[in-house]
């Protein structure tokens, strides 16, 4: 019909310069692993290498059996540790939300000033671990539990406000435009165009959210920022292995339940 | 009633969507508007209230030039123009009834419309015009939960709710089936026949707009190159709007179309029975 007559065997998927860039980048990783490798060995001591197996063995056998009269001295410090991640997470949410709206590219009111700063709160936040603020909070409002709440609170607000940003991004424009074109005032734009189509990520996020607070508030007591934590590190500094364990199994069993109810939560909004 | 001078738009892009338009709706006249894709339809409509700003022109309705207007009075006069959406762009999460009073966002207080506190009046309207496109039963539905043709009725009653004096319709039909089309462009243009609502209609399918329109007006490349009464549409008209096409196969084929769907009707009636 249009006088091709032969056709091609022969298709490949990748043209012959990028098979190559592809073979070099693999062989590279490979280098770079055997590298890391011998660096690793070199700054290894050796002789307590071999040792662990025998240390390991010890430490079990102190951590067995669990204290359990150790355990009704540990409810109050749980329940500080679930309300420092219930009370941290609910401050981050609130500060999270206005710096959503403003790092959005179809939201921010100047693309040129707010925009960037709303993202850099946004990585500030989240390029600090939520112990690191502990320490430098513990330092500046003293021990205790506000500043566990504080430091959850900063911690998350780049967690949610990252995540948020994107659902804000990703909603249907031709939705907002018809609010838009109902004579809507801006505020109202806001919340009948964006609003609900941001709500279940929203909460998802929230839920999600609280559920890594509380894992991370049972390590807070480590320096001073209350809960659990404090609990851990005073029986680490007695040695007093057996109360570490019954700790340690009270920490899983916690984060089980919060990462059971938070996805039943999200399970019943989506 | 709306009368457009020399509107034109160019995109950031370079591209020209409209050249120079120069069109008068008069009063209760519904409009449909033709040409292939890309011809500037969309951006003559969403010029018209501003969704997109003209680069030069008038838009006059009644005595207000709207190209004009600052954010705020642009806010009062969008309330006279309701807008019908090709995918309907209902906001998916909310009721029927949200939707629908979402239409009297522009009359309403930011602390009314945010606790949905509608004044008792607004609230009637929104059931009389439920009744009227015949989703009484469904006004606490999720709009995601209504069928193609169901949510475009809520679409016309959100655009309704405005009490609107010129309707804007930007493909109304384009997501929807045949038979589900035919019956929401009888639904609107009974509509507007009620009102003596004036309406543009942008249309991709031409026996349709020959069906129901009452003047047809062809874009190609953003200008205006036919307006005219649906008879007027000849042969020579849509290749001037279109381009070479054989249209009388074409309209043939509607034809064979028409008669296979009927066929196929009967064949399941027969089945059903």
């Amino acid at each position: 019909m249009n006088g091709i007559t032969h056709f091609s065997q022969v298709w490949s998927h990748r043209t012959p310069r990028a098979r190559l860039a592809l073979w070099v980048g693999w062989a590279a990783l490979v280098a770079l692993f055997v590298w890391c490798w011998q660096l690793m060995t070199a700054n290894t001591i050796w002789f307590f290498v071999q040792d662990a197996p025998r240390q390991a063995a010890d430490i079990g056998s102190r951590m067995m059996p669990p204290r359990w009269s150790y355990l009704p001295e540990l409810w109050a410090p749980l329940w500080d540790t679930i309300n420092i991640a219930t009370l941290g997470t609910l401050g981050g949410v609130i500060m999270a939300v206005p710096v959503a709206f403003l790092a959005a590219r179809n939201t921010t009111p100047s693309a040129r000033i707010l925009r960037p700063f709303a993202l850099f709160v946004i990585v500030t936040s989240r390029s600090i671990n939520s112990l690191i603020w502990a320490l430098l909070l513990v330092a500046i409002i003293g021990p205790g539990l506000l500043a566990g709440i504080v430091a959850i609170a900063l911690r998350s607000i780049g967690f949610v406000g990252k995540l948020l940003y994107e659902a804000i991004e990703e909603t249907d424009a031709r939705q907002i435009e018809a609010v838009a074109a109902t004579g809507a005032s801006g505020a109202q734009v806001l919340s009948y165009g964006i609003v609900p189509q941001i709500m279940p990520a929203f909460w998802g996020i929230t839920v999600f959210r609280w559920d890594i607070n509380i894992r991370e508030s049972t390590i807070l007591g480590l320096v001073g920022a209350g809960g659990i934590g404090l609990k851990l590190q005073a029986s680490l500094n007695t040695l007093a292995w057996s109360q570490v364990t019954v700790i340690l199994l009270l920490i899983l069993a916690t984060v089980v339940l919060s990462e059971w109810v938070s996805a039943r939560m999200r399970h019943a909004i989506i | 009633m709306l009368h457009l001078e020399g509107l034109s738009k160019t995109y950031k892009t370079g591209d020209a969507a409209l050249r120079d338009v120069t069109l008068t709706v008069p009063e209760g006249q519904i409009m449909g508007l033709i040409g292939p894709s890309g011809a500037g339809k969309s951006t003559l409509i969403r010029c018209i209230n501003r969704l997109v700003e003209p680069t030069a022109g008038k838009v006059m309705l009644g005595d207000v030039d709207l190209v004009r207007l600052g954010k705020a009075d642009l806010r009062r006069q969008r309330r006279r123009i309701g807008m019908i959406f090709q995918e309907y762009a209902l906001v998916e999460r909310l009721t029927v009834m949200e939707n629908v009073l979402s239409g009297r966002l522009g009359y309403v207080p930011f602390w009314r419309s945010f606790l949905r506190k509608y004044p008792a009046t607004d609230i009637q309207n929104a059931f009389r015009l439920l009744d009227r496109v015949g989703l009484m039963d469904k006004a606490d539905n999720r709009a995601d939960a209504l069928s193609g043709g169901q949510r475009q009725r809520v679409g016309i009653a959100r655009a309704l709710a405005q009490e609107p004096e010129l309707l804007l319709v930007d493909e109304p039909t384009a997501s929807l089936d045949p038979k589900t089309s035919r019956q929401i462009m009888r639904l609107l243009t009974e509509i507007c026949a009620e009102r003596g609502l004036p309406a543009i209609v942008n249309i991709h399918d031409v026996p349709l707009a020959q069906q129901f329109m009452q003047r047809i007006v062809g874009l190609r490349a953003g200008r205006v190159v036919f307006d005219g009464t649906p008879d007027e549409l000849t042969h020579d008209a849509l290749t001037t709007i279109y381009g070479e096409e054989d249209w009388n196969a074409m309209r043939a084929g509607d034809d064979e179309q028409a008669k296979a769907e009927a066929d196929a009707r009967d064949r399941i009636a027969a089945l059903a029975q």
